[in-house]
């Protein structure tokens, strides 16, 4: 499905990524970790066309993400709350992702309605705009937003992070349930090993730019990560 | 597609945070925007009557067309200044399945209908109609009128594509200078042949053509740049300052007050309200300017006191009557460590203080003006030094609105309550008060002395005005934290 091919990212002097190979396949749960300034984000980034690779390219479902904007279609996203806009209500900003997904209202209507517990009544109906919103409940707008119009790939910037214990676990059995049937790849980073190695089948560990790991999960994986990151 | 992006713009403008201000606070601001709305209207409407006046041998029409290259360029290093594309505002949609292209045209049309080239048909087109009115060629002044107001979107366009090159700027000012100088000396006028070359239009309409291709040219060339820059490390990017940590060891000199003091100096000259307010104070500064020379001020006592006040008073009021909101971000933060209020409050003071003595130096050239007048000048400095530092930092007690300061500092009244206004009541009325008194008593000299001794007793009390400050600070203290919590 992904394929990232020699891509490097260097500002100046500075190389802040440079990945050799990876290939993702369709359905797969792929997990990326790291430390801080590892490069988790910058891959998101220009996997997503927000930044353009230095070197190589990244290849989405046959199309190159930098030439063509074809795979804006069926892919969902969310990177962090600066993605959102801040002025709308949620209710509003799901209206307005799903009529460029093709969906009517009605069909956003039964899509949300899906995520009742997900949103645990913080998010719907609390005519609140969203920039008013907590963290926590901002990045819940902004993952159920990346999952709308059926995408084939979903990548989920740091979902972990800021949600309250019931949501992250929430959160894990949304993920699973989308990757149940291998036709939606889902890309998740996070700092959390815990949580990837839960819901991913496949992680990769970034050290200062470069892939160090590239690990099918199993039982052993996550004393394998603490491990590699308690040195 | 465009009726989203419409819809959105609606949102944005009704829900954005400066439109959900108070009521009394929308119609002064509905008041200054009428006002000049009507200085633009009297302007074009009136200007070629006014003209007419002036210059009775010469036709109004060209000599506007003479003056219109001082307008433009104005209007360019204007906007250079205050006009930016409105490019984050597409940042949520690069994650959406919207073509570029689409975004690129529609932040580009969006640039179209700012305030800036809303100014530009109000003064174009009621001028049009009265030389219509007064029998100008029909057709020649539409084209001329059409011209003017793709010129105008050129300028908008030109903006983007030189945006924040300070040698572009530099360019700009010599140039309006260069222009200014042979106009001024009649050596060589250029204004002449640009008046000729906008005349020209009048005379041959078709010429306006080439606004329009030139618009085209430049939309198309934005467009290109754009296009190429759509990327969160291209014009996506939020500035990240670069850090200027000069060096303020000097001020280690003033002992325990002295870490509040650097943090001032900091929190001034690393945001953009707060670097506003500092440049403005040099700005009333000019003031005297207004007040000795126009004749309505000339030779009103009572007004020139004014005009004194505001002149060294700038920092200390526009500054002072935000304490301690400037603060308001971190105030939590401050109220749980180990210091005592009154270092706080006595580092504002120093500030205020300090500033009032520059801006007075700075004054010195106003004894141009004749001895009496920087006279007023003195008697406004102790005024300023005494008193109004203390009265600013008495009433900052009651403050209990929060300011962000990450917003933008033009024309930023977020954190203005009723207090503001009352804050400036004693510095305003105070000394007019102690003027009439004293003058209808005794006499005009014997006024300006007295303004001057309120800020001299204020420093001689200084130490004990600061305690009962400081106590009343203290006692406001939850109230504050509670109000600075709450945001707009």
């Amino acid at each position: 499905m992904i394929t990232i091919d020699t891509v490097s990212k260097k500002y100046g002097k500075a190389e802040v990524l440079n990945v050799a190979s990876i290939e993702i396949p369709t359905g797969q749960s792929f997990g990326l970790v790291g430390n801080n300034g590892a490069g988790k984000t910058t891959l998101f980034n220009i996997l997503l066309d927000l930044i353009r690779p230095t070197t190589g390219a990244i290849i989405n479902n046959d199309i190159v993400v930098n030439q063509s904007e074809d795979w804006k279609n069926f892919t969902g996203s969310f990177i962090d709350e600066s993605f959102l806009i801040g002025y709308l209500t949620p209710e509003e900003y799901f209206d307005f992702i799903g009529d460029l997904r093709g969906m009517n209202k009605a069909d956003v209507k039964t899509f949300i309605a899906k995520f009742d517990e997900f949103f645990n009544d913080e998010i719907i109906g609390k005519k609140k705009y969203l920039r008013d919103l907590s963290k926590g409940n901002q990045k819940k707008a902004g993952i159920v937003a990346a999952m709308m119009g059926n995408p084939q790939v979903v990548i989920l910037d740091e979902p972990f992070a800021n949600l309250d214990p019931t949501t992250q676990i929430r959160l894990k059995k949304i993920i699973k349930e989308l990757t149940e049937n291998k036709e939606v790849t889902v890309l998740v980073s996070s700092h959390d090993l815990t949580h990837v190695t839960e819901v991913c089948e496949r992680i990769v560990v970034l050290e200062k730019g470069s892939v160090v790991k590239d690990i099918v999960t199993s039982t052993e994986t996550l004393k394998e990560l603490e491990s590699y990151f308690a040195e | 597609m465009i009726s989203h992006f419409l819809k959105l713009e609606w949102k944005q403008f009704f829900r954005s945070a400066s439109f959900g201000k108070s009521v009394a606070l929308k119609i002064v601001m509905g008041f200054f925007a009428l006002w000049m709305l009507l200085g633009f209207l009297s302007i074009s409407v009136g200007g070629y009557f006014i003209l007419k006046e002036e210059f009775p041998d010469k036709d109004p029409f060209i000599v506007v067309n003479n003056f219109l290259i001082f307008l433009l360029i104005s209007d360019l290093i204007m906007r250079y200044i205050l006009q930016k594309i409105p490019v984050m505002d597409i940042k949520p949609m690069l994650i959406l399945s919207i073509k570029k292209k689409k975004l690129v045209n529609y932040i580009l049309t969006k640039s179209i209908f700012s305030f800036f080239n809303f100014g530009a048909l109000i003064l174009y087109i009621p001028f049009s109609i009265v030389l219509i009115s007064k029998g100008y060629n029909l057709v020649g002044v539409l084209g001329w009128l059409f011209f003017m107001l793709m010129l105008t979107l050129c300028i908008n366009f030109i903006n983007f594509l030189i945006n924040k090159n300070n040698i572009a700027l530099g360019v700009l000012v010599v140039f309006l200078a260069v222009v200014w100088l042979s106009y001024q000396y009649q050596f060589l006028d250029i204004t002449v042949y640009f008046g000729k070359a906008f005349y020209a239009v009048y005379n041959y309409p078709i010429l306006s053509i080439i606004a329009l291709l030139s618009v085209t040219i430049f939309y198309y060339l934005n467009f290109k740049q754009l296009s190429n820059a759509l990327y969160l490390d291209g014009a996506i990017k939020l500035k990240e300052e670069e850090v200027n940590s000069a060096d303020l060891s000097f001020i280690d000199k003033f002992g325990d007050v002295a870490p509040f003091i650097k943090n001032d100096i900091r929190l001034i000259w690393r945001n953009k309200r707060t670097k506003m307010v500092f440049f403005m104070s040099f700005f009333f500064l000019l003031f005297g300017l207004v007040f000795f020379t126009v004749k309505t001020y000339r030779d009103s006592e009572i007004w020139q006191l004014y005009g004194c006040i505001f002149l060294t008073g700038g920092f200390a009021m526009n500054y002072g009557q935000f304490v301690p909101a400037w603060d308001s971000e971190h105030y939590r933060m401050l109220m749980t460590q180990n210091f005592s209020y009154r270092k706080f409050l006595e580092s504002k003071w120093f500030l205020m203080v300090v500033m009032t003595v520059v801006l007075f130096i700075l004054s010195t050239p106003y004894i141009y003006f004749g001895l009496d007048k920087y006279l007023l000048i003195v008697a406004g400095f102790f005024f300023n030094i005494g008193f109004t530092p203390l009265v600013m930092l008495y009433m900052g007690a009651f403050n209990k609105k929060r300011i962000d300061l990450g917003a933008s500092g033009f024309g930023n009244t977020q954190g203005t309550s009723a207090a503001q206004f009352i804050v400036m009541l004693p510095v305003l009325v105070f000394p007019i008060i102690i003027y009439a008194l004293v003058n209808y008593f005794v006499g005009f000299n014997a006024a300006i002395i007295a303004i001057a001794a309120v800020g001299i007793i204020s420093i001689l009390l200084r130490n004990s005005i600061m305690n009962f400050i400081e106590k009343k600070y203290q006692q406001k203290k939850y109230s504050t934290l509670h109000g600075f919590k709450q945001s707009e």
